[in-house]
């Protein structure tokens, strides 16, 4: 009785969880005849395919629209923000946790903080530097803007991985004759590949995920991001293809997903602020 | 010994070299920006030109006396609770449902997930047609189960859409919340627990006398994370309703938005953004006293 309750419940939340991405399912490979029929006639049932199957809107998103060109900007930005990010954020991080002192835990905090500073209060003066820089309507200005979210954040990851991985190495290399700086060279990045990698990880996310400045800054429907094309540009003016919408929203979450769930445990320790103790 | 020799041992030299870069990114790209943020809100500048006006409180003037604004800063703390109490309330329990060992939890945690890992704005899109007037799925489940006899315009009308818009934001942040509060359940003195099983306590009495105070800091967390992720937010609203209709569902960033970038008044636009900041700081300072709390608890 106890596990029948047990699974209802998990069942219930997967549904609460899962049903958007079902429609989106549902609704990118439903034929036009079978997916707009007013949800007034209650004899039609929406929630399964009554006719085939069809890839019409696949093909239309990839053959018709910018799906494609917005996916190759999309990564341009990725490795242009996860390259920044790796060469501000690790180094930082491993000088708070190792060399600072007593005073580097603090002022990760303060680091991290700056993360809680919203695109909606600096969307505006951002407007106005990226206007002074000559960057409207270009990916620059993304590739300069995404990394003031990634750092704040990334510094604080690699910190508190840092806290996991033993001193002993370091200082026996150092009493093996290595200088501090060699040890940080030759060293150090064998120890924290793992760390690095969440970083990479949190910064592709966060790249595919961000709405705000893309929307402010990029005009041009063949310079937009996945994330702002798919649901402002493949809306003609008051015409949405929900087909070819939805396979969009589908394709590109599901991958999206996946990573997220393989570091979920990573993201969350930083999130967690040391208010869990491991 | 070289000079170089020397620097090369020298932590506070390196601390300081390497440090510089996240440091000089941070002061100039949030910092700068961010008293820029405030200095606008007092000015007179548009997006056209580069010219700079002092307004003085024009701008707060303006927008305090303006329904439409009055309205949106309503609607943002209207949302940002109702979302929350929602999510304090799926999380716990689904974190209760998630400790447990089950077939397919792999597959079930995926799913969970799955609203926190999509992309805002490509959820936000979903749930507009899901939503939508014609051919809400909503309506027609709610219709064929009865329990629907009129028509539901979701977005369309000023309560419905606002339900709306809190139902997606508790959607979206639940999971996240969820993961977090699991995180802590794991962490729980065992002892504790143990204790309170030999004294007879049954699932209930456990669940609201012993673990769910102890998990306080931890949903406190949680519930900070979710008020800064909806308050701030601009996709979801922009997305399902753009503020419509007749400016009745704006929420502060795209009433922002829409006065600031779209009509180019960069002053009041910053106006209204500043107005995200109690938030902002109510949220800084539980935080830095959760934080100071736990560490004075663990030592």
């Amino acid at each position: 009785m106890k596990r029948v309750a047990l699974y209802a419940a998990a069942l219930g939340f997967m549904a609460f969880a899962g049903f958007p991405f079902y429609w989106m399912l549902i609704t990118a490979f439903k034929q036009n005849r079978d997916l707009y029929v007013g949800a007034f006639d209650t004899r039609h049932v929406p929630w399964i395919f009554n006719d085939p199957p069809t890839l019409e809107h696949v093909r239309l998103l990839f053959g018709q629209t910018d799906f494609l060109r917005w996916i190759a900007n999309t990564l341009i930005v990725v490795v242009a923000v996860v390259v920044i990010t790796v060469a501000v954020a690790v180094p930082a991080g491993y000088s708070l946790a190792r060399l600072t002192g007593r005073w580097g835990e603090r002022l990760g905090m303060g680091i991290f903080f700056t993360y809680l500073i919203p695109p909606t209060l600096l969307f505006i003066p951002f407007a106005r530097l990226v206007a002074l820089l000559g960057l409207q309507n270009s990916l620059g200005a993304l590739i300069l803007i995404y990394p003031t979210i990634t750092i704040p954040f990334c510094t604080w990851l690699v910190m508190g991985f840092l806290r996991s991985v033993p001193w002993d190495i370091e200082e026996q290399a150092m009493i093996d004759g290595y200088s501090r700086l060699a040890v940080i060279v030759k060293v150090v990045p064998r120890l924290i590949i793992p760390g690095i990698l969440t970083v990479v990880v949190f910064s592709f996310t966060l790249v595919l995920q961000e709405f705000v400045y893309a929307l402010t800054f990029i005009s041009s429907v063949d310079r937009m991001t996945v994330s702002l094309g798919v649901p402002i540009a493949l809306v003609r003016g008051d015409v949405y293809h929900w087909g070819a919408l939805m396979a969009a929203a589908l394709f590109t979450s599901i991958p999206l997903a996946i990573v997220y769930n393989l570091f979920i445990d990573r993201f969350i320790q930083g999130f967690t602020l040391g208010a869990v103790k491991g | 010994m070289s000079l170089r020799r020397r620097f090369a041992d020298r932590e506070d030299l390196l601390g300081i070299a390497m440090l510089a870069p996240a440091l000089g990114y941070v002061l100039l790209l949030v910092g700068v920006p961010f008293v820029l943020a405030i200095v606008l809100s007092f000015s007179t500048a548009t997006a056209g030109s580069l010219s700079f006006g002092w307004a003085g409180f024009a701008n707060y003037a303006a927008i305090l006396t303006d329904p439409i604004f009055r309205r949106a800063l309503a609607n943002t703390v209207i949302v940002t609770i109702g979302s929350q109490l929602l999510v304090v309330v799926l999380a716990t329990a689904a974190a209760q449902v998630f400790r447990a060992a089950f077939h397919g939890k792999r597959a079930a945690r995926f799913v969970l997930l799955l609203p926190w890992a999509v992309p805002v704005s490509l959820a936000a899109i979903a749930w507009t047609w899901i939503f939508d007037s014609t051919f809400s799925v909503i309506n027609w489940t709610l219709k064929v189960a009865g329990l629907l006899h009129g028509w539901l315009y979701w977005l369309g009308e000023p309560r419905l859409a606002l339900v709306a818009i809190t139902i997606v934001q508790a959607w979206r942040i639940f999971p996240f919340a969820t993961v977090i509060v699991l995180a802590g359940l794991a962490s729980l003195p065992q002892d504790v627990m143990e204790a309170a099983i030999v004294d007879g306590a049954g699932f209930w009495r456990r669940l609201f006398y012993v673990e769910l105070p102890l998990l306080l800091p931890v949903v406190a967390v949680a519930v900070l994370f979710g008020v800064v992720y909806t308050a701030t937010d601009l996709g979801v609203v922009y997305i399902l309703t753009g503020g419509g209709p007749a400016n009745t569902t704006h929420v502060l960033p795209t009433l922002a938005f829409q006065r600031g970038i779209q009509g180019a008044d960069l002053g009041q636009g910053a106006a209204i953004a500043v107005f995200l900041l109690p938030f902002l700081i109510v949220v800084a300072i539980a935080m830095l006293r959760l934080a100071r709390h736990t560490e004075v608890g663990s030592t």
